[in-house]
Parts: structure tokens; sequence; C-alpha cells
């Protein structure tokens, strides 16, 4: 359960962080009038989808930070031989980093209002991640075909079942990316697109940095990242 | 009183409103069904827990006739009883507790508490109670599933849970009861995001975080910890859905059933037990700081006296909040943990005992010298705070591990964690209707049902599990279907079984009055006004009652104090709301 003990660590530290700023030391009961921060909703506030989906992404963290606490249990038992990696997840890491990069890129575009740019580069967005989820399922098929079935192993179970909640992220943030690049095609102005396009780039680089994790612990540098740091505190 | 900024002579003008952004229902069945209300969806969510709640109580009578006259109702079997059992559970703990006070509560209440004019997420504030109403609804499907319910127990070990010896193992129980959880845990997410951000984002001028009341404080820390908490039983389900549908060996250990060998290998049951709890622990808490929050607030407002030490409240809430992450273990203390994992668990767990107590003292200390009106909803607050300090005593036993060793899985238990988490914060859910049912509907609930529903239903819940204490040390082992003949278990144990079992039929038949009452008042209860309990915070100073869509008409309010102004020493009155400017301004006539 270490690993989503850290992660917890990390939110009580930005929760205590945010905490620390909010004049919890305050004696209300004295203060009768205005008192200080009062939240009044100016332009230099954080969106409010965004701060929504900040606390969505630390639900979706908690949710890998426990499969991945599962994986390490799970793993210390004797029937478990670690899953070969198909060399197709490369590309397939390439195609999600690629299209994370495309994201980023269509924020610079709307925020110069141009409009051409903007839907070519969340075209490729799309056009990449789709590719990504593509080649996620051919690797499941080169697994299964070279005998790594869903049942055999439980390396295998939690390679499946991992990439698969993964992909799904994946799918619902391609609902709202689908939807974005619909709307730029139908006509509207980078402008107004700004603040989604925001929020499917913070939520690809998320996913981006997820399949990152998930990467090194299937190909076992997780483990030996591991090993260095109980080395270095033995 | 010192005055911050009084010099300024303006009052303060009030947000713009935001009538854009409201959503505006267009038909009846936008308005009343499919509503993106938050007061609309808060109706709904209670009704719906209410009712699924009904069917939990309804199989806490079947399960202590059986305790009681074992034998004498032959469709109580054994498989029966175990299905009971589960479903009591896991229905009380999830689909009533959580679901009533964050869905119900929170919704109705945040954005009347802080001045906003509804969730910032109305839409998926919507799709929330739709989701959980397919997960209550995919529950109660599994009574008429072949093979019924599931069987396994509230906790839903394996491998137990998903062997042919479990009702609803080999059958579709399990599954059902899996898929319902993993659909109440996506609808929550929903409704979780909008309480959150409702309250950091939505909050109106003036409402600082250290001027919300402690009812906001609980339910947005309990909602804070769901989110977090939940995904460790969305996990679990589905690790084990996986195990149970698919066939893979996460939780299943070889074991061979029948004489043939399953499937199965090398699976850790203990890493379910470890997921569970990671969850269960916290859940306690979910269910209890939005009790804590709004008992906080019903004591205040019926004993006419500001809430004692309000920073250490708010406090408390958060560090209960974080510590109830890591102690989750002192639930598995017999699971053959080493014991130093026990002495950390226990430790932790003692250390809780701190901000809770610091809590207690607090609501007795607000009591004290209190202008104390015993009002129906004071009166709930008061059982909570007797019934809260008795389950919480209990506690400290269990957290301690050579004392939880030979009182686990016994009677002591049971009796612990209803008095804790089943009868303290239905307490309070019975004192917060009492309470804001005025606001909701515009009418009191009847004084005399009242009385009559919390006298039969605070003693009787009391002799229903004080006593099970009892039972409890003598060893009576709980989740025993019929106790047959044994050594320790003497005749006036079985005695103590038929008193409870009465007292239960009881107190169970006096939430018909309840019930009755919540309709009856709908159309006959009196008038109550707008601030019927003369209370000080924002949902009483709506300019109509029930509050309307939009809550505010066309200004939202202005806060300019603490939530806790009762009996101020020159006031006019003995309670100010929290939208009244300071009185030099008011002097000036800047209010008008």
């Amino acid at each position: 359960m270490s690993v989503i003990l850290i992660f917890m660590a990390g939110i009580a530290v930005i929760i205590t962080w945010w905490m620390a700023q909010q004049r919890l030391t305050s004696k209300p009961w004295l203060e009768v009038g205005r008192a200080g921060d009062v939240p009044d909703g100016s332009s230099s506030a954080p969106a409010t989808e965004k701060i929504g989906l900040y606390v969505f992404l630390a639900v979706v963290g908690a949710l890998f930070s426990l499969l991945i606490s599962a994986y390490f249990m799970r793993m210390d038992t004797a029937d478990w031989w670690s899953v070969p990696i198909p060399n197709l997840l490369w590309v397939n890491t390439a195609a999600l980093a690629a299209s994370s990069v495309a994201l980023h890129w269509t924020k610079a575009e709307t925020r110069e209002n141009r409009g051409e740019a903007t839907r070519v580069a969340l075209l490729a967005a799309l056009a990449t991640a789709v590719l990504f989820l593509i080649g996620q399922v051919l690797a499941w098929r080169e697994l299964a075909a070279a005998g790594y079935l869903l049942t055999n192993n439980p390396a295998n179970s939690f390679f499946y079942m991992i990439t698969g909640l993964h992909g799904l992220h994946i799918i619902g943030g391609l609902a709202v990316l689908s939807r974005t690049t619909w709307k730029a095609w139908n006509g509207a102005e980078p402008s107004g697109l700004r603040l989604s396009v925001e929020l499917c780039a913070i939520y690809w680089h998320f996913m981006l940095l997820v399949w990152l994790i998930l990467f090194a612990l299937f190909a076992g540098w997780a483990n030996d990242f591991i090993d260095i740091c109980r080395q270095l505190l033995t | 009183m010192v005055e911050i900024q009084s010099g300024i002579g303006t009052a303060i003008p009030p947000a713009e409103t935001e009538d854009m952004e409201l959503y505006h229902p267009k038909s009846w069945w936008t308005k009343y069904v499919f509503s993106q209300d938050a007061k609309i969806i808060a109706i709904q969510y209670s009704l719906t827990a209410i009712a699924i709640g009904l069917v939990a109580l309804v199989l806490s009578w079947l399960m202590r006739l059986q305790l009681a006259f074992p034998g004498a109702f032959t469709f109580i079997d054994a498989e029966r009883y175990y299905q009971f059992i589960t479903m009591h559970g896991m229905i009380m703990v999830i689909y009533l507790l959580t679901a009533l006070f964050l869905g119900g509560f929170g919704n109705y209440l945040i954005p009347l508490m802080i001045g906003a004019r509804d969730m910032v997420f109305p839409y998926a504030n919507m799709l929330s109670y739709w989701v959980y109403l397919l997960a209550v609804l995919v529950l109660a499907a599994s009574f008429f599933a072949p093979g019924g319910p599931t069987g396994a127990g509230w906790t839903l070990y394996p491998p137990q849970a998903v062997l042919s010896g479990t009702p609803g193992g080999q059958d579709w129980g399990i599954i059902l009861m899996l898929s319902s959880l993993i659909l109440f845990i996506i609808g929550f997410t929903m409704g979780g995001l909008n309480y959150v951000v409702t309250v950091l984002q939505a909050r109106t001028r003036g409402m600082t975080l250290m001027r919300m009341p402690l009812t906001i404080w609980g339910i947005f820390t309990a909602t804070v910890m769901a989110l977090l908490a939940f995904p460790a039983l969305f996990v679990a389900a589905v690790m084990m859905l996986f195990d149970r549908v698919l066939g893979t060996s996460f939780f299943m250990p070889a074991l061979v059933e029948m004489g043939t060998l399953l499937p199965h290998q090398g699976g850790s049951p203990l890493l379910f037990q470890h997921l569970f709890w990671f969850f269960g622990h916290p859940e306690v808490y979910i269910v209890a700081l939005p009790a804590f929050g709004i008992v906080s607030d019903l004591i205040s407002t019926h004993a006419r006296k500001n809430i004692f030490g309000y920073r250490m409240m708010v406090w408390a809430i958060v560090i209960i909040g974080g510590l109830s992450f890591i102690v989750w273990a002192h639930h598995m203390y017999v699971s053959g943990m080493n014991p130093a994992f026990g002495f950390f668990f226990a430790t932790t767990t003692l250390i809780i005992a701190v901000p809770t107590a610091i809590k207690v003292y607090n609501w007795v200390l607000t009591l004290w010298r209190g202008d104390i009106h015993l009002t129906l909803p004071m009166l709930f607050a008061l059982a909570f705070i007797v019934t809260f300090v008795n389950g919480g005593l209990t506690g400290l036993f269990l957290g301690n591990v050579v004392v939880d060793v030979p009182l686990s899985d016994t009677m002591f238990v049971v009796a612990h964690f209803h008095m804790v988490m089943g009868i303290a914060p239905i307490m309070v859910i019975f004192g917060a209707i009492y309470h804001w049912y005025p606001k909701i509907t515009g009418r009191m609930l009847n004084e005399t049902m009242g009385q009559i529903h919390f006298w039969i239903t605070f003693l009787g819940a009391y002799a229903i599990f004080f006593p099970m204490h009892y039972l409890g040390l003598m060893g009576v082992p709980r989740r025993y279907h019929e106790m047959g003949e044994t050594i320790f278990n003497p005749p006036s144990a079985h005695m103590l079984n038929i008193f409870i079992t009465v007292m239960a039929l009881v107190v169970g038949a006096a939430q018909i009055v309840f019930l009755f009452n919540l309709a009856w008042s709908l159309r006959k209860g009196k008038p109550a006004g707008g601030n019927p309990w003369r209370a000080t915070t924002l949902e009483w100073q709506t300019p109509q009652t029930p509050p309307v869509h939009g809550n505010w008409g066309k200004e939202l309010p202005v806060v300019y104090r603490w939530a806790y102004d009762y009996s101020v020493p020159g006031a006019a009155e003995d309670f100010i709301p929290q939208n009244q400017p300071a009185p030099d301004r008011l002097s000036r006539g800047a209010l008008a």
C-alpha cells in the first residue's frame, strides 16, 4: 500500500498548502464586516471547470495509485512471471506523446486566434490518440497470440486490466476532444475554444504521465527504481 | 466586537445576477424529473435513499426474528439469513447513509448555505442522481435474480464471496452487487466533484472559509475523503469482478471445492482486505463528519449560543479526515499481520480519539449555560451525543489489539459500530430533517408525532444495542444463523436476544409514525414562515420559502459575519443573520 500512501501524502501536502492560505487561524467571531479574501469571481481566478478537472485528476490519480499498489502486493507471490513488453508499446507511447504535444500546440494556436492551425492541430491530436488506442488493442492481440492470456498469470491479468482502465480513460477524454474538434470544424472561434482545449491538454498530459508510469511498471524499471531506493535507505 | 474595515461607509455591492449561466427548465419533466436544480436532486436522492433504507430495515427485522425465535420462521434458512445481513449492511452504509448525507443534505444545503444559486456543474449533478438510482435498481434486482442476492457479508471477503457455498457466489448475486458498487462510485464521483468545487468556487461575497457553517465544513471534508477513498472500493470491485467472471486470480488462492480444483491459484485474499478497508475506514468518517457538522449547527441554533471553539471544530474535522486514511488495518488485527503493524495502527486509531473528544467537549460546552430549547432537532442532537460517546468509547476497546482479538467477530463489534455509525448518524439525520423540513416544504413537522417518534426511537435503539455489548462480552458470535447448544451461552443470553428483537420491531414500527408525519405535514403542517428557528445561516434568509430556482432572487446575499451570532450582547434580537451588516453601517442606512 506504499504507493497509494505516497500519493495520499502528496495530496495532503497540496491540501495543507492550500489551507495555509485560507486564514484558518482567524477569529471569525471577532470579525464583523467585510473580512479579507472575498471570492469575487474576478477574471484572475482560475476557471471553475479547471478546478473541477484538477479535483477529478486527483480521483483518477488515486485510482491508478491503488492499482499500482495492488500490483506490487500481488507481485510478491511465487506464481508471478512478468509480461514481455511488445515493441509496439514504444510506438503507442510515441503516439500518445505526439497527441499530448499536438494539444499543447493547439493551446498555443487558440491563444494566437489562428483558426486554421487550431483545426489542424486538434485533428492531429485526435488522430494520434486514436492511433494510440488502436495500437493498444494490437498489442493485446499480439500478447494473446503469443499465449499470454488474461488468466494464465496474475501479471497478465494486471496488464490487461490496467491498460484497459487507462484506455477507458482515454476514450472518455476522446469524447470531449471530439466535441471540441467538431465545434472547431463547424466554425467556432478559436477564442471560444480556449478553455476546452486547455482542459483537454491538461487531461492529456496527465494521462500521458500515468501511461509513462504504467509503462515503467510493466517493463520492470519501476522495480529497479524501488531497489535503488531501498539500497539508499539501508 | 472588533470591526474590520468599519471606515468604509458604503455597503458592499452584491455579485451580479448570473442569469445567463443559470439553467432554466422548460417543461414539467425537466423541472421535476430530469431536473438540474440541486434542491430537486437533493429530494430525489433523499427519497431514493430512504426507500431502499426501508428495505434494509425490514431485513433487520427478519434477522432479529430468526435470532430470537430460531426455527419459528422456516423461510429464514441459513442462506437467506446471510443474504439479509449482507444486504442490510451494504444498503445502510452506502446506499442510505452516504447517499443521504452527501447526495441529500449536501445537494440541498451547500448552495443555500454558502449563498450560491446552484451547484457549479448542474448537468453532472443530475447525472449523478440517475446513475445512483441505477445502482440502487441493480442492487434491488439481485433480490429477484436466480440464487438471490449475495450472502457474503457486507465486507464481501474473498474467496468465500465468489464460491458456490456462499449464496449468490456462483449465481448473479455477487456480480450484481459489485456492478452496483461500481455504478454507485461513478455516480458519486460526479456528485462529489460538484460538492467540492461548489464550496471552493461558488461562495458568495464575504463567505470566507472560516465563516462557513460547520455543516458545510463537515460535508466538504467528507466529500474530499470520499473522492479519494471510493477508488479503493472501485479497484477492489473491478478486480473481484474479474476473478468471478473472467477467472483471474487477483484475490483467489488455489482452492478445492466439492472435490474439484478451481482454476484460480496464488491470489491474495489479504490484498482485498487492504483495498476494502482503505475505503472502509474513511467511509466511517464520510458518514460521521457531515453528522458532526450538522449536529454542531443544530446545537448552536437550538441552544441560542455560539458554537464553542469554532476554529477547533474546523481543525478537528480536517485532522480526523486526514488521520482516517492511516488507520484502516485496525479492521484486520486478526488477519495475522506483523505485530509491529498492529502497534502502529492501534496508535493511530487511538490518536483519532483526541480530535473527536475535542468535538464532544465543544458540543457539551456549547450547551453549557445555553438557552436550551428542547425542540425535536435539539432532542435528536442530544441523543446523538449520548450514542456517539457510547460508540466512541467501545471504539477505544476495539482499537487496542489485545482487547480486540477476543472480541473480534462477536456481538460486541456489532453493538459498537451500530452505536457509532448506525444510530448516531441516523439521530442526526432525523434531527436535520426536523430542522430543515420547514425550509424544504414551508411547513413544520407535527410536534406530537415527532415526540412519539423521538422517544421510541432513541430509547428503543439504546435498548437494542446497549445489551448487545453484553452478548458480545459473553462471546456470542456475530453472523451466526443459529446458536444451538453452546456451553458459554447461558439461557439468559437467549432471553436478551428476544428482548432485543422485540425492541427492534418496536423501533422499526415507530418509523411509520415518522413517515406518516412527513406526508401529513406536507399539507396539514403548521405554516413555518421563512425562519422558524430564528437561525443565522443563509438558507433561512432566502426571499421565498421553499426557495425557488436560483435561490436568491435578483441579488446574491453578502456575508458580513460568521454563522454563530446567537445571543450577542447588546443586539436587538438573540440572533444576527450572516447577511446583516455591522451596526454602524445599518444606522447610516447603507443597507437600504
